[in-house]
């Protein structure tokens, strides 16, 4: 999954860093990623995992680092 | 008024000065695009310019709902005084919310309080406009504890008379744009060049020229709280409901002198309703309509503001974010509607300039509220927001 989440990254985040050299942890807001751009990595995420973010999830720090998200996913999977 | 009626001490202290000296002042101050320096004077002599620190650290506990009624009840009277005592109250609660477990602003704030500082933002810089999110320049740290940073600022709005600045940088040459990190200057630390004038249509007497900003400081200074924190959290919600408020004060005056004007043709013909009598009704109801969305949100924000744990996660929220955006461009838009059917009202003595129901200023100052961060941009960030908001 975590692949996946860098190649939406890559394609959306416009971080101005290589996602690549990104660790899981690293915080993407640091790296570049603006407010815009997270819009569009939410849009990309919900499409390609197939879930929709809660509102109670629309919030900076769900979408602060490759683990974060990935969290966020598992937990709107598993419910 | 309702603002001197119904709100505290304070803001009866506020609306006695706006009445009594900011009202005298605000011709000449709107015509010679001058400071409202008796009125600011008059607010610190007050010790209002501390109206939202705590008690127990010398200032007055306001909260969000006592300072709208405060901006609101001083933009009645002299609107640049109401925007300058509105920006100086967002730098404070920027301090109050985000710096206090700092040594370096534990001790400015007990300063502020002897002092009356009022302090000034440097949001805007040149080639980037109002995108407060944002920023080319950069921290230079020093590596003797000291940094230095320069910022080429579009506009500064009492630069020239603020004790201190307060704005936003990249945290380092390395950084990239969105990466921010916020900072108060001190007066003695920084050198203003005046790069252009303040000639504008309104809101003269905020003062507000485009300005080179050279500072140097100590690293404590720096805010160890992320910018992108501090602007949602505090500089959006601030800014866009004592703006509100601001901006509602001057509808507020407008339609104040055209309820006395319909009085006046009331009484010269009684029993015959004036002509522009039902506009006042319309009016009145766009006016009821305004105060009331400002009122709702400023004490939905105080809620959220005052409880420590579940206040952040909501005023961090996109839903958030999106009804404060909407109370900016509404009220923006809706002050001058209102204006100018005060114009309408009032006929050829609400357009001349030296006739007591004028209320050309109120327009010129009201057409500034949809620029100060352009509805269009804000427009275009709930756009985006929309695209993944539920209202669930």
């Amino acid at each position: 999954m975590n692949d996946e989440i860098r190649a939406i990254l890559k394609e959306h985040g416009r971080l101005a860093v290589d996602v690549a050299g990104l660790a899981d942890d690293a915080d993407l807001y640091q790296a570049g990623m603006t407010s815009h751009a997270s819009v569009n990595v939410m849009l990309a995420l919900e499409g390609t995992f197939d879930v929709e973010f809660p509102d109670r999830m629309l919030r900076r720090g769900v979408f602060e680092s490759i683990a974060a998200i990935r969290a966020a996913i598992d937990e709107l999977k598993q419910g | 008024m309702t603002t001197e009626s119904t709100h505290s001490s304070h803001v009866g202290v506020v609306a006695q000065i706006a009445r009594e000296i900011g009202a005298p002042a605000a011709d000449s101050v709107d015509r010679e695009a001058r400071f409202p320096a008796e009125a600011v004077d008059a607010l610190k002599k007050a010790r209002m310019m501390s109206a939202l620190v705590p008690r127990e650290l010398g200032g007055f506990g306001c909260g969000m709902i006592e300072l709208a009624a405060m901006c609101e009840a001083l933009a009645q009277h002299c609107a640049a005084a109401g925007m300058v005592f509105s920006m100086h109250h967002i730098q404070v609660a920027s301090v109050l919310r985000h710096a206090m477990g700092q040594p370096y602003y534990q001790a400015y704030i007990r300063d502020l309080v002897e002092k009356q500082y009022l302090i000034a933002s440097a949001t805007s810089e040149v080639g980037i406009g109002g995108e407060m999110r944002t920023s080319h320049c950069a921290v230079q740290r020093l590596g003797d504890g000291r940094f230095k940073l320069d910022k080429d600022c579009s506009t500064i709005s009492y630069g020239a008379q603020a004790d201190d600045i307060l704005f936003q940088a990249r945290r380092g040459p390395d950084s990239p744009p969105n990466d921010q990190i916020f900072v108060l200057v001190r007066k003695k630390d920084y050198a203003l060049t005046q790069k252009g004038s303040w000639d504008t249509l309104g809101m003269r007497g905020t003062c507000s020229p485009p300005f080179l900003l050279n500072s140097s400081g100590e690293e404590g200074q720096i805010f160890t709280t992320p910018f992108a924190d501090v602007a949602t959290e505090t500089q959006v919600p601030f800014s866009h409901i004592l703006w509100s408020s601001v901006w509602l004060g001057i509808a507020t005056a407008a339609v104040t002198r055209a309820r006395a004007y319909v009085r006046q043709q009331a009484r010269a013909k009684p029993g015959t309703l004036p002509p522009a009598a039902l506009r006042l009704a319309e009016v009145s109801s766009m006016l009821q309509t305004m105060r009331t969305n400002v009122h709702d949100v400023a004490s939905e924000c105080e809620g959220l503001m005052r409880d420590e744990k579940a206040g952040t996660a909501a005023l961090s929220s996109i839903s958030f974010a999106l009804k404060m955006n909407n109370l900016k461009v509404s009220s923006s838009q809706v002050a001058v509607q209102i204006i100018h059917h005060a114009l309408l009202i009032c006929g050829i003595m609400g357009y001349k300039n030296d006739s007591k129901f004028a209320v050309g200023r109120h327009l010129r100052d009201a057409h500034s509220a949809a620029l100060m961060v352009n509805n269009d941009r804000i427009f275009a960030t709930n756009a985006s927001m929309l695209l993944v908001l539920k209202d669930d």
